[in-house]
């Protein structure tokens, strides 16, 4: 039983969880997917920070986004520049406060960081899964969540919370197993992907599978990888993260030299920042992981067997919820958590939406904003009220 | 303690209802709502801070902005709606009180009583626009920008076809001295109505 992987850390910030080390947990009772396949065995790596009480009452669910990963907090090395993708939000002090929650954040299924997908080892055939690798979906992300929360004894989270991708894996979390969820925190996110964004996912997924480094998703048998194609859907995907206005602030129509040199060279800052995102990102991520990612946003759509009514879809749910959005996010606009807040008033459920002002657009779920902040940690504080965690501490230290 | 128009308005909603508050505050209303009478429901704000106070207390509170109207929300599917004090600050306060008893079959709805005898002694005598407890702001900054009377909002009433189930005044932190119940006009300075559909 994993209890903690903080440790105290020199000279780093006091509200971090400090060093943290991931842990694997291999599951060998075949896992039968929403396309109608089945994954013999796998396994799902994740990170834990905070102690886990003796009630096993203080859990959270990190569910993470399109491009995350298990790795949320704190830093894996003394030498690491930058935390983990959610450190502004989880640790002491902080929204979710680790002092007295017990976080766990895990790699999906299908992802490149760690659990099983198609970077893996495939049994059956002794090949790397490669495009072989099942498509898999919001649900079956949640059906493998609920087996890790039974590996760590995890009978009921204190809350399941995720931003954009992983706020959907929330709101699965709360329509299929409603009896394990005390409390729901859904950010920036959409209760299905609206018309646009399927487009720009299409034309990300065009970009990969038209580069000819792609060999049909077997590029790691050709010792390649698509670079050009992952990098070209890294940049359509960034420029939907960010606002009009946050691109202006940040670049405006600056130059990297003086003069216009009538070329296609990079001239614009813009043109720099982005083609910098795209090569990083080209090296650091699997294509037929974006590929299995954008596919799983794409299929989201718990309203579509209930005859398009989300309020019939969320009947099932129990726990309280929190719906934040963002002003400037255009990816997943404030509208679409509307109509989320909409279906739950509608099915008569508990939930509270604040509409956060920020000019970062969608990737504002990611950063530090005081309102943002106050109105995130205000619903955890009440959910450890209410689960009388902090009584149940006081209790275990004489 | 509860603001002086909060209380009657706590009495005057029955067990277990399912309401809606607009403008609800730091929701303190419907949080004694809530636990003493079994009451369900949402708030609706614009306010931040009222909202991350709605959070706190564990009160259900939607950000939203009244002036937009209650479009969301279905026909009939509310038992009471409750605006306090923001009547006076809509862009079309009739619309609202449409609006209000579309969702629900009965409003609650209270605001500053323009003609209230302090009111009108600024107005009046000093010749001054009327600040007090109930109208705090400068004229230039008021939020306020549709004030009325007591028998304004009557006429309304009538104007609509409206019913007037119960009616009251509070006067300070006091629910109304005998002249505020005989003279409401004059002196109440808190209009407090309780509306149904014929």
């Amino acid at each position: 039983m994993p209890d903690s992987d903080t440790l105290a850390f020199a000279d780093r910030p006091t509200d971090t969880v400090g060093l943290v080390t991931p842990h694997v947990a291999k599951f060998d009772t075949p896992l039968s997917l929403a396309c109608g396949k089945v994954l013999p065995e796998y396994e799902l790596i994740y990170e834990t920070y905070g102690t886990l009480n003796a009630e096993r009452s203080n859990a959270v669910l990190i569910c993470h986004a399109l491009s995350g990963h298990h790795h949320a907090a704190g830093y894996h090395s003394e030498e690491d520049r930058k935390p983990g993708w959610w450190d502004a939000h989880i640790g002491p002090g902080k929204p979710i406060d680790t002092n007295r929650f017990f976080v766990v954040s895990l790699n999906n299924l299908g992802g490149c960081h760690g659990s099983t997908g198609p970077v893996s080892h495939n049994p059956e055939t002794g090949r790397q899964w490669g495009p072989d690798f099942p498509m898999v979906t919001v649900s079956d992300w949640v059906a493998s969540q609920a087996r890790l929360a039974d590996h760590l004894g995890i009978a009921k989270w204190a809350a399941a919370v995720g931003g954009s991708l992983g706020g959907m894996q929330v709101l699965q979390w709360t329509m299929v197993y409603p009896d394990r969820v005390a409390n729901a925190v859904v950010i920036a996110a959409t209760p299905r992907l609206s018309a646009q964004n399927i487009a720009f996912n299409e034309v990300a997924r065009q970009a990969i599978r038209s580069d000819p480094d792609f060999f049909e998703g077997w590029y790691a048998e050709h010792d390649t990888v698509p670079k050009r194609g992952l990098k070209l859907a890294r940049m359509v995907g960034h420029i939907t993260y960010l606002s009009e206005d946050a691109m202006g602030s940040k670049f405006g129509r600056d130059l990297r030299s003086n003069d216009l040199n009538f070329g296609f060279g990079v001239e614009f800052q813009v043109e720099s920042y982005l083609r910098y995102q795209g090569d990083t990102f080209s090296t650091a991520f699997d294509a037929n992981t974006y590929l299995l990612m954008t596919k799983a946003l794409d299929y989201f759509d718990p309203a579509a067997t209930q005859g398009g009514d989300l309020a019939h879809a969320l009947a099932p749910a129990q726990c309280p919820f929190l719906i934040v959005s963002f002003t400037t996010d255009w990816r997943f606009p404030p509208p679409r958590s509307r109509e989320l807040v909409d279906a739950l008033t509608r099915a008569g459920k508990s939930v509270s939406y604040a509409n956060i002002d920020s000019p970062h657009g969608h990737d504002a779920f990611l950063l530090p904003e005081p309102r943002y902040d106050a109105v995130f940690g205000a619903f955890m504080n009440r959910a450890a009220r209410d689960l009388k965690l902090d009584q149940a501490a006081a209790e275990e230290t004489p | 303690m509860m603001r002086a128009d909060l209380e009657l308005i706590y009495d005057w909603v029955p067990e277990g209802a399912h309401v809606l508050d607009l403008a609800c505050g730091d929701g303190v209303l419907l949080e004694a709502l809530a636990k003493h009478k079994g009451v369900s429901g949402y708030g609706l704000e614009i306010d931040h801070d009222g909202i991350t106070g709605c959070i706190a207390r564990g009160v259900n509170v939607i950000e939203h902005n009244l002036d937009d109207g209650l479009g969301s929300f279905c026909d009939n599917s509310y038992d009471q709606v409750i605006m306090t004090q923001a009547l006076q600050a809509l862009r079309r306060p009739d619309k609202m009180l449409d609006e209000m008893l579309r969702v629900a079959e009965e409003g609650i709805i209270t605001f500053p009583n323009f003609a209230y005898w302090r009111h009108r002694v600024h107005l009046g005598l000093r010749g001054y626009m009327p600040v007090s407890k109930s109208l705090p702001h400068a004229w230039y900054d008021t939020p306020n920008i549709h004030l009325s009377t007591f028998n304004d909002f009557e006429h309304l009433c009538r104007d609509k076809g409206l019913m007037i189930v119960d009616r009251a005044v509070g006067v300070g932190d006091h629910r109304g001295h005998w002249t505020s119940r005989l003279w409401p006009n004059l002196f109440g300075e808190i209009a407090i109505f309780r509306v149904r559909r014929r």
